[in-house]
């Protein structure tokens, strides 16, 4: 049974270690600036631990291999000075690595989520609600209209409770059901919840960040790609969390500067 | 769908024509018509950005635009309520089925009018799941998931109420329920006229209601088979 148990660890260990050598399932090629320090971390978080993963194992199996129980009534050996300095050892070792892993990473971390936003950066305004997104461009003012909460009403398109009557700045403010960016520009998207925590992810851009209600949060990307991928939800939010999503445009600067003057109210 | 609701509403006008003549002294009925328009400049109403569900977006040619404010030429208001609201002898709840569509992610009709009591079927004619809610204050208030091709949702309303309902899950999908405690109702087409048959002689009161430009009334009265008019002019404004 020892010897099985022992084959069983080794086969399901090197299994396992292919699939990721094998890259069978991969992250998708990323398109942002930032993707290229998250993939060299992740990949340098993932031969660390996945060494020290193929080598326990391998010496847990070999280890149940050669002392196994054989049935021949033989004492339980148990190793010098106790399990006690093994346990605390290995959980300084595991601590160990996990804080420089920490440490190491925090700088691509310090990188989208502490470094001030480029003051060239487009803003859009991001709002979420169950089960959709709507973002906001300030328009030719470059002023973003002040948002009321009584006025929103998705039934007239008022997604955002702009007040166009009496707030001029809110007049030329376009909304869209797309994220519709240029190409290789600097994005800060202030990101803010109508009712409970929602997710932003997009995976090709490395990117995932919670709405929280109540909270403005910021978040900077840029893209290098011209292409369309989905934004989807991955807090779960309620009924129709399924289906909240939307998409992401990259375009031409060309091409974005039409599509918000096609866009303009 | 329109067809449906076209023949739902001839039906409706059938059955409040003959309540009416057989309630009416001697059988004689009369009627009430007009048109609804507006007066000033309406908010523009802007297309409906349906990107994020690509399965309804591909069932409009030309983009949906936001049906808050639908009018045709002269002004004329489509989707207006007019009903009478006082006067009306109690009437019964008709046996007959009335029917809401979710097609291409849109309400059909955007105004559905019923009579309180009346069976009410709502149809999910998507791909797409949709969450039917109607936000009834009066009435009990539910909210429902219908996936694609699940049966019709049943249900009624006991008392008259104005009720917008709403998709959670395609936040721009918007409609009303208009249950009147009259048979007497009736909404305006695209050129904004209406017609109310089956009247028995006395005094009423006609309201016209609108989502956006909220409600007008008038007094009117009947004598004999005699047709009344009344106009409804709604004021505008831009924001």
């Amino acid at each position: 049974m020892g010897k099985l148990f022992a084959v069983v660890l080794t086969v399901i260990t090197l299994i396992s270690t292919g699939v990721f050598i094998a890259r069978v399932w991969w992250l998708p090629p990323d398109i942002s600036v930032l993707g290229l320090g998250i993939d060299h971390q992740l990949m340098e978080t993932m031969l660390a631990s996945g060494v020290l993963f193929v080598v326990s194992q391998l010496v847990l199996a070999l280890f149940i291999w050669r002392y196994r129980d054989r049935g021949d009534g033989r004492p339980v050996k148990t190793f010098p000075g106790g399990s006690t300095p093994m346990v605390v050892i290995a959980t300084v070792l595991v601590g160990a690595e996990i804080l420089v892993l920490s440490l190491v990473g925090t700088r691509i971390w310090s990188g989208i989520f502490l470094s001030k936003p480029d003051p060239a950066a487009l803003k859009v305004d991001v709002l979420a609600e169950q089960f959709a997104y709507y973002f906001r461009y300030p328009g030719p003012d470059g002023v973003f209209g002040t948002v009321h909460p009584e006025l929103i009403d998705d039934a007239s398109s008022n997604f955002f409770g702009l007040d166009p009557a009496n707030d001029s700045t809110a007049r030329d403010d376009v909304v869209s059901a797309s994220l519709v960016i240029p190409v290789n520009t600097p994005i800060l998207l202030t990101m803010h919840s109508k009712d409970v925590g929602h997710a932003f992810f997009v995976p090709e851009l490395r990117i995932q960040q919670d709405f929280v209600p109540g909270l403005v949060i910021p978040l900077q990307f840029t893209a290098t790609q011209m292409v369309k991928k989905e934004i989807v939800c991955t807090q779960l939010c309620g009924l129709g969390h399924f289906n909240m999503r939307a998409y992401l445009e990259v375009q031409s600067h060309d091409q974005f500067e039409q599509w918000l003057a096609d866009n303009a109210p | 769908m329109r067809s449906r609701f076209a023949l739902s509403l001839t039906l409706l006008a059938l059955t409040a024509s003959l309540t009416g003549a057989l309630a009416g002294p001697g059988g004689n009925a009369g009627s009430v018509s007009g048109t609804v328009t507006f007066t000033g400049t309406p908010p523009k109403m802007r297309p409906i950005d349906m990107s994020k569900e690509p399965s309804c977006a591909a069932q409009h040619a030309t983009p949906l635009m936001n049906e808050t404010i639908v009018s045709g030429p002269g002004n004329t208001v489509q989707n207006a309520v007019v009903y009478i609201s006082a006067g009306d002898q109690p009437s019964a709840a008709p046996t007959q089925t009335v029917r809401y569509d979710q097609k291409g992610c849109e309400y059909l009709p955007h105004v559905l009018v019923m009579h309180a009591g009346q069976p009410l079927e709502i149809y999910n004619d998507d791909q797409t799941s949709h969450n039917i809610h109607p936000l009834a204050r009066t009435n009990p208030e539910w909210n429902k998931s219908q996936p694609p091709g699940s049966p019709a949702i049943k249900a009624t309303y006991a008392q008259p109420e104005f009720i917008p309902v709403k998709c959670n899950i395609h936040p721009w999908m918007h409609g009303y329920f208009v249950v009147l405690n009259t048979t007497h109702g009736v909404a305006t087409g695209n050129d904004g006229k209406f017609s109310i048959a089956g009247l028995p002689p006395g005094k009423y009161t006609v309201t016209a209601w609108h989502e956006k430009f909220g409600t007008l009334s008038q007094e009117i009265e009947i004598t004999g088979s005699s047709a009344a008019t009344a106009n409804f002019a709604f004021k505008a404004l831009p924001y």
